[in-house]
């Protein structure tokens, strides 16, 4: 044994068997445990969702509450509804990586170069059905990563109810504060349009206090992270304009405002 | 070396022969992963779980493994066991899974396992290469859970996410130490450690490579 141990053969051999034996056990350990992993990345989402509603409480049955929100999808050109099949597990994140399904930005304040064609949104709705927020996924560049999140309205479309990020790779301590409740609570009850319809909401560097004139359309920056603020700013912005879901959102502020919302 | 007991092999690398302590190896992720004790727990179990098996089927296929190609044959089966924990801990312990995110695949490059790998399997039977992993495994854990506590303790005033301490911003007493939840407190740490273990047991405290000489005055330099 020991002689023909250092030979080619046995050399190929030892090699050939430990990789077979090694690939079999790595990938049916992936294929066997792939189904449970998916159901879990699927309830992560849905509880990034429910928080940025505000609707999460620790140790609730996920699934139970999200019987009440329905997930819709939304034509980003004209705002309107469409059901062409989409799955679940649909998310216009990923979507943006195919060529047939988006388009590349001109314009691009968020940083995310493509953009899909098709964007999900949740809405929530309570025991009477009546709508009680709209969710929309929004993702934008900050300062060292793409952060991703959810932007929580009220039924009106025009009032933020919340927003919560779910991925980022902002400094900790920093940027990383826009995982803070306490900074996230200054979204609550800010509007994002101005009179006349335009995107208005803004973060501001410092801290609004009674004095900031048009105090309902700005949010405190973040202190040492001015440019992931700023990238929230885009981001925001960006996702409830023209190019984003600002068509979406005028046709449900219609449908709010003439009370047939469904 | 050839008669060395089985529960030698077990308890020496707890506090003898400390991977960490002494040998200062592994010590990469007992900085990353160590500001809450469930994560430390957790990449302790991992830790363990791959050191006693990589050993192991090191040690079950050496006597056939030829001498040039034994690194890569030690990584794969290291590799490939890192792959089955990582996935398992997705499928069944997400939340922490994600908070330790690329950390479980670098248990590959952890030096402790390449090192007993080499050192230890490649000359030693199955048996006693599996309690050697275990051993080492132990070892690691217990620095990386004595940092785990002080760091989660100290830095958010609570253990496995219960309070024990109450912090200021939470309308409690405890002003958190900002310093643990970074990882250099983690060194701070296992300097600590390292000076107990040596105040103990005297004999691991090497000798100086040199000797520090009396300083010396200008005009005899020049």
């Amino acid at each position: 044994m020991a002689e023909n141990k250092e030979s080619i053969g046995n050399t190929l051999f030892v090699a050939f068997m430990v990789c077979l034996v090694c690939a079999v056990v790595v990938s049916s350990a992936a294929v066997i445990l792939r189904p449970i992993q998916q159901a879990n990345e699927l309830r992560d989402r849905q509880i990034n969702i429910l928080r940025a509603a505000d609707l999460y409480e620790p140790g609730m049955d996920v699934e139970r509450a999200f019987e009440d929100i329905d997930m819709r999808f939304v034509d980003l050109d004209t705002g309107e509804y469409v059901e062409n099949g989409f799955g679940r597990d649909y998310e216009h994140r990923r979507a943006a990586r195919e060529p047939e399904k988006s388009r590349r930005l001109q314009e691009d304040p968020a940083g995310i170069r493509r953009q899909a064609n098709i964007a999900e949104v949740y809405l929530a709705w309570d025991d009477d059905d009546n709508l009680t927020r709209i969710i929309l996924p929004v993702h934008g560049y900050g300062l060292w990563s793409t952060m991703y999140g959810f932007l929580a309205l009220e039924p009106n479309a025009h009032t933020v109810s919340g927003i919560g990020f779910y991925e980022h790779g902002e400094t900790p301590g920093l940027g990383g504060e826009i995982d803070n409740p306490r900074w996230q609570a200054n979204w609550e009850g800010k509007e994002l349009f101005d009179e006349g319809g335009d995107v208005a909401i803004q973060v501001i560097k410092g801290n609004v206090d009674s004095g900031t004139p048009n105090r309902e359309h700005k949010v405190d920056g973040l202190s040492g992270a001015t440019l992931t603020a700023n990238g929230v700013n885009n981001l925001v912005r960006f996702w409830v304009g023209e190019q984003g879901f600002g068509p979406y959102l005028s046709r449900m502020q219609q449908e709010y405002a003439e009370g047939a919302v469904n | 070396m050839a008669d060395m007991k089985k529960r030698d092999i077990l308890f020496q690398p707890i506090f003898d022969n400390n991977p960490i302590a002494l040998q200062i190896l592994g010590i990469c992720s007992a900085l990353a992963v160590t500001t809450q004790l469930s994560t430390t727990i957790v990449m302790c179990l991992a830790v363990i779980f791959v050191l006693t098996f990589s050993n192991f089927f090191v040690s079950t296929i050496r006597t056939i493994i030829p001498s040039n190609i034994r690194i890569i044959v030690q990584m794969t089966i290291i590799a490939s066991l890192v792959i089955v924990v990582d996935q398992f801990l997705r499928a069944f312990a997400y939340d922490i899974s994600r908070q330790l995110s690329v950390f479980v695949g670098l248990i590959i490059t952890n030096c402790i396992i390449m090192g007993r790998a080499e050192a230890f399997a490649m000359q030693y039977s199955p048996v006693p290469s599996a309690i050697d992993g275990l051993g080492n495994a132990l070892g690691y854990s217990i620095v990386l859970i004595f940092v785990g506590v002080m760091r989660e303790l100290f830095g958010s005033g609570s253990l496995f996410g219960f309070e024990i301490m109450p912090l200021v911003t939470e309308g409690g007493w405890y002003y958190s130490n900002g310093l643990m939840l970074l990882p250099p407190s983690a060194f701070i740490l296992i300097g600590l450690f390292i000076w107990l273990i040596r105040a103990w047991k005297p004999e691991q405290v090497e000798d100086p490579g040199f000797e520090i000489v009396p300083n010396s005055r200008p005009n005899e330099a020049f």
